[in-house]
């Protein structure tokens, strides 16, 4: 009883420390509202877990995480999906270790039980002791429901969740434009970049919705950067705008011009697309095409949150994982279009490595901050991280939303005032 | 089985300048150890041979490394400046092929940083593709295979 009374002051206090403009900085650090940010955020919303070009083929898995919960996604031979809990019905170890892969079943490598591509036990090696113990059928993995929005897969542990296209709602209209970027190909996952970083999850689920940052602490970035594209990434004087998009996820639009990567095809070829526009015309491309390929190529100008754990984040998908209070481990997925000509997709990864991952020229500053955020927290007994810049300078976007100046903090609110309402739940314990 | 001590000796040698040159950041000396048209790399996948068609997490040419350079130098970087120090001890040198044209050398290398008063340790095999000129070798390629190439890894400001 004690420990139920417990749960309950703590869930008080995490919900509590979410106010309007500012969340206190025992966010970042406290391991017991961490543990119940794990239950109550992550067991209980869709997670996203990957895209469905990861898993193209019958037999085609990955392996990812919801929360702290290990799992594969599959495509069975009827070209089904499944997520499965990575964890063998009899003793417990995981059957599928590895990012990726193909294979024909998930064999537990301790006994040897087998499952098929979606989870059905098939084979346990000298089933005798077994007869009037146990029915291989009751003994599947257990299957997280999981549904996909363009590609994009979600699971969820609550299994009454509404369906995953109203969960998104809003966002819905940005990920029909996200996916534009394979140039006129579905789009392709190209390869990932993985790291670590000594601090909380929320700090980064803050980041891919602060425009704010990008000229002081990319400043190396930008200098790498021709005068033309240099220009393009000042952006924060420009029309670009976040909106709070309901259920915590937000859209910040930073380049405007790039919204929509289908429209205004007719423009320039901008110099440093310049060579790959001919590597395209050497593969025969009409020009149209090439400048469809080439306006793809950059990638969308804005980044869209989806709360928890993804932003659509102009060129490639930026996943988050919770490990602990006090660490987070991110993926920045490249991505391009599925049978696009080789130069687009060398020249999307080209773009991607020159900003993205371990070491990009973006990448590590990015890591610095928040690992300063992350250290400079536990500084003094009581402080709060402010989240309240434009808040009086709001308006009403034409989709009806809250929307602010592209360097407000509007996303971050957005997903505190989600956060806050998980948290502020009854837990189901 | 015979072996061509003074090839390695030199090859070695090179390896071994280069290596201190990182270390001491002497960069601009380290971009003049390169011909033109060569590629510094370090994969996501070390079993990987195709790099220009998959995403690694450095592919630089001549141009990518000169910016790489001037980001680690231009005092910008605010986590290249978080970066105390790296100590590289570089060995199990092998001569892998001799041609006219270039030499393959594989070697092993662990390198240490400091950040934030934290050691990280990288392994890595290195592999060099050589070119010997009249004025000693020039790196026609380096491949920087980490032994946690696709496992989450902490950022990197400096150079391998």
């Amino acid at each position: 009883m004690s420990e139920l009374i417990a749960l309950k002051n703590i869930s008080q206090k995490a919900a509590d420390m979410v106010e309007e403009g500012h969340v206190h900085k025992a966010l970042y650090s406290d391991p017991e509202i961490f543990e119940e940010e794990l239950d109550k955020v992550f067991q209980n919303t869709w997670v996203f877990i990957g895209h469905e070009s990861e898993v193209p083929e019958a037999g085609s898995f990955k392996t990812a995480f919801v929360g702290r919960h290990p799992v594969i996604l599959s495509r069975d031979r009827k070209m089904n999906l499944h997520v499965l809990l990575n964890r063998c019905r009899h003793r417990g170890a995981t059957v599928c270790e590895g990012r990726k892969g193909k294979t024909k079943a998930f064999t537990c490598p301790y006994h040897g039980w087998g499952y098929g591509l979606d989870g059905g036990l098939r084979a346990i090696p000298k089933p005798e002791e077994y007869e009037g113990v146990l029915d291989k059928s009751d003994l599947p993995l257990e299957s997280l429901r999981h549904e996909s929005y363009q590609g994009l897969v979600f699971a969820t542990f609550k299994n009454d969740i509404e369906p995953l296209v109203d969960f998104l709602g809003g966002a819905k209209k940005w990920i029909d434009l996200f996916v534009k970027q394979g140039g006129g190909y579905p789009l392709k996952v190209l390869g990932e970049h993985r790291f670590n970083f000594p601090g909380n999850w929320k700090i980064q689920l803050e980041n891919t919705t602060d425009a704010y940052h990008f000229p002081i602490i990319h400043k190396s970035f930008i200098s790498s950067l021709d005068d033309a594209t240099a220009d393009i990434f000042d952006f924060l004087d420009g029309d670009g705008f976040v909106e709070d998009l309901g259920n915590g996820h937000s859209v910040m639009v930073m380049i405007p011009d790039l919204v929509d990567l289908e429209a205004d095809l007719d423009q320039p070829i901008p110099g440093r697309f310049e060579e790959l526009a001919q590597a395209l015309r050497d593969e025969g491309q009409d020009e149209e095409q090439v400048k469809r390929l080439v306006r793809a190529a950059h990638g969308t100008g804005f980044n869209l949150n989806l709360f928890p754990n993804v932003s659509c984040s102009m060129a490639f998908f930026r996943v988050l994982r919770p490990v602990t209070a006090e660490v987070t481990e991110i993926q920045h997925v490249a991505i391009g279009g599925e049978g696009a000509p080789a130069p687009f997709n060398r020249k999307r990864m080209r773009l991607h490595e020159h900003f993205q991952g371990p070491m990009g020229f973006g990448t590590p500053d990015d890591g610095e901050a928040w690992e300063r955020v992350q250290k400079g927290s536990m500084a003094g007994k009581d402080g709060w991280i402010l989240v309240n810049r434009g808040m009086e300078n709001l308006h009403t976007s034409p989709d009806g939303n809250v929307a602010g100046a592209v360097c407000s903090e509007t996303g971050m609110r957005g997903a505190y005032q989600k956060y806050k309402q998980m948290m502020a739940a009854e837990g189901e314990k | 089985m015979t072996m061509n001590t003074d090839l390695l000796n030199k090859a070695t040698a090179f390896i071994w300048h280069e290596a201190d040159l990182l270390d001491h950041k002497e960069y601009q000396d380290w971009l003049s150890l390169w011909d033109k048209s060569g590629l510094y790399i370090v994969p996501t996948d070390n079993n990987e041979t195709d790099y220009e068609n998959t995403l690694n997490l450095a592919l630089d040419d001549a141009d990518m490394r000169r910016m790489r350079v001037a980001r680690l130098e231009s005092g910008e970087s605010v986590s290249a400046g978080s970066v105390n120090g790296t100590v590289r001890m570089v060995s199990r040198v092998r001569i892998l092929e001799e041609t006219t044209d270039y030499v393959v050398v594989r070697c092993a290398m662990t390198l240490n940083e400091l950040r934030h008063g934290k050691l990280v340790t990288y392994p890595a095999d290195l592999e060099y593709r050589l070119k010997p000129t009249a004025d000693g070798f020039v790196i026609d390629r380096k491949v920087v295979k980490l032994m946690h190439a696709d496992g989450f890894l902490r950022t990197v400001s400096f150079i391998f």
